[in-house]
C-alpha cells in the first residue's frame, strides 16, 4: 500500500509589524505549530506565499488552511484567497477582542498581559478549528464528509447596535469559508 | 535649500519559519523605535503587497532599506515589484556570516544569540541611514 501524506492544517499569520494584533497572530500560529497541535499543524510563510512561493501555494491548494489576521484589512485571507485558495477558516484579531470584551493589547515587540491573554485565546481558537477540519479518527487524504465549523452566534443580546450587527457581519463572513470546505472535500 | 527629504521606509521579511525571519523583525523594531525614530518608518510587507494605499506611497516616495531573513529575499522582490528603490538590501544571513560566533534560536523568542544578532543587524542598517541621511538621499523629516 502507498504511504499517503499526513493531513496538516496550514497556518497563515499576517504577522503585521505595525500593531500588537500583528503580532498577536504569529504567537498564536507558533503557540499552536509548536505546542498545541504540532503533529497536525505547519506554518505558511507569508511573505514568501506572497512573493510567489509556489511549495506554500500548492499547499494551501489542496489542504485546508486558517488565515489569522491582525486586523479588518485582512492581508492574510485575501492574500490566500488571491493567490491560491480560500481558507477553511479565519479570524480577526480584532474582532475577536470586540466580541470577547478583552482588554486592548499593547506593544508590537513586546506584548503586554493583555495581549499574552489574546494570543492564548486566538491559539485555543485555532487549535479547535484544526482539530475540526481534521476531523480526528477519519484518516486517510479522502477527506471524507467533513462537519462545517459552526461560530458561535454572538446571541440576541448583541444585535441592537452597530457595532453588534459588525459582529453578526463577522459571524456571518466566518461561514462562508465553511461553505468552500464542504464544497471542496 | 530644502532639508525636508523623506523618511526612509524599513521593511522586514518577518517569515514565520526559521528564527532569521524573527531576527529580521527584531532589526526593523530597533531601528524604527529605538535607534532611528526620526528617520524611518516600518513598512509591514503583507499590507504592502497586498495594496494598501498609504504604505504604497510611503514606498514609492521613500528610498528603501529591506531586511530578508533568508535567501528567497521576499522582502526585497516584494518591494521592487511595488515600484519602491530599494538602496539597501540587508541580510540577516550575511550579519550571521559576520558574527559566526551567534547562534540564534526561537521564533516567538529569540534567544541571547538572537537578539544579539539583531542587534548587530540593527547597528548596521543605522550606519546605511546616516549615510543617507548625510548625503541627502533620504532621513529626514517627512
Amino acid at each position: 500500500m502507498p504511504e499517503l501524506p499526513r493531513k496538516k492544517v496550514g497556518i497563515i499569520a499576517c504577522s503585521g509589524e505595525e500593531l500588537p494584533e500583528g503580532t498577536i497572530t504569529r504567537l498564536a500560529a507558533l503557540k499552536v505549530l509548536h505546542q498545541m497541535s504540532p503533529e497536525d499543524t505547519v506554518t505558511i510563510c507569508l511573505p514568501l506565499f506572497l512573493a510567489g512561493g509556489e511549495g506554500d501555494r500548492n499547499f494551501a491548494r489542496f489542504y485546508p488552511t486558517i488565515a489569522l489576521d491582525g486586523c479588518e484589512k485582512q492581508c492574510a485571507f485575501r492574500g490566500t484567497k488571491k493567490y491560491s485558495n480560500r481558507p477553511a477558516a479565519a479570524i480577526v484579531v480584532t474582532d475577536l477582542i470586540a466580541q470577547s470584551g478583552l482588554e486592548q493589547p499593547h506593544g508590537c515587540r513586546k506584548l503586554d498581559s493583555a495581549g499574552m491573554m489574546v494570543v492564548e485565546l486566538v491559539a485555543q481558537e485555532v487549535a479547535s478549528m484544526v482539530g475540526e477540519l481534521l476531523k480526528k479518527g477519519g484518516g486517510g487524504i479522502a477527506w471524507g464528509k467533513p462537519r462545517p465549523i459552526i461560530p458561535k452566534w454572538p446571541g440576541r443580546a448583541a444585535i441592537g447596535d452597530i457595532s453588534s450587527w459588525e459582529t453578526v457581519r463577522t459571524w456571518i463572513f466566518q461561514l462562508r469559508p465553511m461553505h468552500r470546505v464542504m464544497q471542496v472535500y | 535649500m530644502s532639508s525636508i527629504v523623506k523618511k526612509i521606509a524599513i521593511v522586514p521579511c518577518s517569515g514565520i519559519g526559521k528564527p532569521y525571519g524573527t531576527v529580521s523583525r527584531i532589526a526593523a523594531y530597533q531601528v524604527t523605535e529605538d535607534d532611528r525614530p526620526e528617520q524611518t518608518k516600518l513598512v509591514p510587507l503583507a499590507l504592502l503587497v497586498m495594496g494598501d494605499e498609504e504604505y504604497g506611497r510611503i514606498i514609492a516616495e521613500s528610498p528603501a532599506i529591506t531586511i530578508d531573513g533568508c535567501p528567497q529575499c521576499c522582502a526585497t522582490k516584494m518591494v521592487q515589484q511595488c515600484g519602491g528603490t530599494v538602496i539597501r538590501e540587508c541580510s540577516v544571513l550575511g550579519t550571521a556570516r559576520s558574527h559566526r560566533e551567534l547562534k540564534p534560536q526561537g521564533i516567538a523568542e529569540l534567544n541571547e544569540d538572537g537578539e544579539k544578532l539583531a542587534n548587530a543587524l540593527a547597528q548596521e542598517i543605522d550606519t546605511v541611514i546616516d549615510a543617507c541621511t548625510a548625503s541627502g538621499n533620504g532621513g529626514g523629516h517627512a
